[in-house]
């Protein structure tokens, strides 16, 4: 099932304390590119990966910039890096090294 | 025993030199997987220690390789390595004669001149000192070109030439020294004793008559003995350290010695330190062009022997295989720059479990299994054409990946997670044996190149489709009708210099319209910017290799490009006005049902 990654608006409170943004920031030096994502959801709708699993990297975009780690975690295990989403992406954004770099950032930080 | 004080320069730093590199081999030869070094014992006493003889006489000696490339660059490298051995041979076998003792000291013959001041009291000495002053003028004139290339690289038709560091700087200087040391300082030993041959001797008369020879010789003799102490001593931290590991590499390779598919060994020790930092690399590099590069093959690997290499340098890199094809060296550098990854790869938060049979299949009998790939895909036409092309020929076929593919692996390995990748290949290997089928056809070839090579399928024969299809019409199952439409074709990188599969994709094409040319084809193709090996790479930089590739490729204006590769096809598509095809693609435009 493809779940385009619309509905992960669940209400919640913005509680800027639990937000870690280490991770962003890690990211973001090594990929600035991370900013320019408008969450369009293309990246998701192409993936290989959500053929099979609820994945998408649309969410893991969101989840980086609002430093909710946990998520992002179990979010990016599916990944196998084949490219796709970097593909299509219209904002022409390195989707691959921002998940290698995530990947490589949460194992840093170990969180 | 001839002796003066200024022999101790050279004969320490030829100590020296020698303890660092056996020292340094040894510890190479360790770290070999076992099987290697019982490979490299057993050789010696076989045939192919005359092999490897006689291919270093060719390449270290003579340097076919790159007079083939370059032939005033091999002529340059040929006069360095053959006068220099040369002069070494002869010197020792004419210090022998003039000694008249089989063992005499090592370093008799470079400063023989020095102590043998009568050249005509044994037999053939005249033609010795002939012969000696031949060659001394031969690596003279390669010293000028040495010279020279450094400061006018377009001589040589070269657009850069490799950057140097400190130790390189210093081994540099002392190589310049040498041999036109050895020129002064056996001219001025000839202006006064009359030792020389035709060049040192007119040479030394020439300086003998406006020079105080008497008291600058022994200063003469001893800047070129310092000069060759430096040069000796430099040498493990230079470029020159390939000239005698060059040696054993080729051994090594002879004895069927290689790098294994997920680790590195000693051998690739042996190769890094084989790099003659000729520059051949640089200039074939697409990254050179894109801004501030400078991580081609030669750079990379001098990073590696300094230790000094850091993620991005493995990272930035198309893996496309240039610098390899044209290495004169025959390093497998993009083999070490993909092994070198692992190093760098994140080990955690990957889980494949959720791929386990999530792939069914109809229990149907079929022949071939269809492999499109992530990326066949993303370009829907590509696949449309091969089921169209099984269906109209009546094939039993399985399309494996119709309702989405689990990755090859490949990917995953070209960003150094190869222990990762294993999930992936298992599974995929479970679903392609369940439909039964002989052959394999995949559409990509970076699936073809991994299915190939690394899924040791034992009953399945795995065939790109441009194999395929080739295969299909020879057989005579597929025919076709050729039109007029001129087409070039792109070599894929994985298909071509990876695969080595050149000709069956030109073969069917030239049966479908007209094929026409392009510069830089096969071995030698371009990439087209797309690969998934280059992690960092930004868009920008990518469509400018794009761009660059597709200007040259579009250079005899053909009606298509065609090619043979989804990734290829839609990098290009992203900046072509001419329609870019994938040979799939034409064939089934063009068969007649
Ligand atoms: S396709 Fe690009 S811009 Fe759109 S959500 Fe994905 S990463 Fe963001
Ligand atoms: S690289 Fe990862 S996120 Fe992108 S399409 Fe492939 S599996 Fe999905
Ligand atoms: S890697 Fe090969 S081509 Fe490049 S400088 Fe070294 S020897 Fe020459
Ligand atoms: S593999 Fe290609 S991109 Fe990488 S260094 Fe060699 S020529 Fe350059």
């Amino acid at each position: 099932m493809k779940t385009f990654g619309y509905t992960i608006q669940n209400d919640r409170q913005i509680d800027f304390d639990a937000a870690d943004k280490k991770l962003y920031r890690y990211v973001a030096e090594k990929e600035p590119d991370i900013n320019l994502c408008i969450f369009c959801g293309t990246c998701t709708a192409t993936c290989s990966a959500a053929e099979f699993k609820n994945m998408s990297f649309r969410k893991i975009s969101l989840f980086l910039r609002r430093g909710l780690t946990e998520n992002l975690k179990r979010e990016i295990e599916s990944c196998m890096f084949c490219g796709k989403c970097t593909l299509v992406c219209p904002r022409g954004i390195n989707t691959r090294n921002i998940i290698f770099n995530i990947r490589k950032g949460i194992e840093e930080y170990e969180f | 025993m001839s002796f003066d004080w200024f022999v101790l320069p050279f004969s320490i730093g030829a100590l020296i030199l020698i303890v660092v590199l056996i020292s340094r081999y040894i510890l190479w030869v360790i770290k070999l997987s076992r099987a290697d070094r019982r490979k490299s014992w057993r050789s010696v006493f076989s045939f192919k220690l005359f092999q490897a003889v006689w291919e270093v006489f060719n390449e270290s000696l003579l340097h076919r390789k790159i007079f083939r490339v370059n032939a005033l660059l091999g002529w340059m490298h040929m006069t360095f390595a053959l006068g220099w051995f040369l002069l070494i041979v002869i010197g020792s076998v004419e210090s022998k004669f003039h000694k008249e003792k089989v063992f005499n000291m090592p370093y008799d013959p470079i400063f023989l001149r020095y102590f043998e001041h009568d050249v005509h009291g044994f037999w053939f000495a005249e033609g010795f000192t002939t012969i000696m002053d031949t060659i001394l003028l031969l690596l003279l004139v390669a010293t000028i070109m040495a010279v020279s290339k450094r400061f006018f690289k377009w001589i040589y038709g070269m657009k850069r030439t490799t950057k140097l560091h400190p130790g390189d700087q210093i081994a540099l200087a002392s190589l310049w020294l040498i041999f036109p040391m050895r020129f002064i300082a056996e001219s001025f030993t000839a202006g006064i004793y009359g030792n020389g041959g035709y060049l040192t001797q007119t040479a030394g008369d020439i300086f003998a008559t406006f020079l105080p020879l008497k008291s600058l010789e022994l200063g003469a003799w001893w800047t070129y003995s310092s000069a060759l102490c430096l040069f000796f001593l430099f040498l493990p931290f230079s470029r020159y350290m390939h000239i005698p590991t060059e040696v054993f590499l080729i051994y090594l390779r002879k004895a069927g010695v290689k790098t294994p598919d997920n680790k590195l060994t000693g051998f690739s020790e042996f190769e890094t330190y084989s790099c003659s930092r000729c520059g051949l690399c640089i200039d074939q590099c697409q990254l050179s062009e894109t801004t501030g590069y400078d991580d081609q093959a030669v750079y990379f690997l001098q990073k590696l022997r300094r230790n000094i290499l850091q993620e991005e340098s493995s990272h930035n890199c198309l893996l496309c295989g240039k610098c390899t094809n044209i290495c004169p060296v025959g390093i497998d550098i993009t083999k070490i720059r993909l092994l070198k990854r692992t190093e760098f790869a994140p080990e955690m938060l990957f889980n494949y479990r959720h791929y386990e049979n999530v792939i069914h299949h109809d229990e149907r009998k079929v022949d071939v299994a269809y492999f499109g790939g992530c990326m066949t895909h993303l370009t829907p036409k590509i696949k449309i054409a091969m089921t169209g092309i099984f269906r109209k020929l009546n094939i039993r076929y399985n399309f494996v990946d119709e309702n989405g593919s689990i990755c090859c692996g490949r990917p995953l390995k070209l960003a150094g997670n190869h222990m990762q990748a294993r999930d992936l290949m298992q599974e995929n290997k479970r679903i392609i044996i369940a439909t039964g089928a002989k052959i394999l056809v995949t559409s990509c070839p970076i699936c073809y190149n991994i299915f190939k090579n690394e899924y040791k399928f034992d009953k399945i024969q795995v065939l790109h489709h441009s194999e395929y299809l080739n295969l299909l019409h020879k057989e005579g199952a597929l025919k076709l009708t050729p039109n007029e439409e001129k087409m070039v074709y792109h070599d894929p990188c994985e298909l071509g210099r990876m695969m080595n599969i050149y000709e069956p994709p030109r073969e069917i094409l030239e049966k479908s319209g007209k094929l026409i040319p392009v510069q830089k084809e096969k071995n030698f193709a371009d990439c087209c910017g797309g690969s998934l090996a280059n992690l960092p790479l930004s868009e920008d930089n990518r469509r400018k290799v794009s761009k660059e590739a597709l200007t040259k490729l579009l250079a005899p204006s053909p009606d298509i490009l065609v090619t043979a590769c989804p990734l290829c096809k839609k990098t290009f598509s992203n900046v072509s006005d001419t329609p870019v095809k994938d040979i799939a693609e034409v064939v089934y435009e063009r068969m007649i049902e």
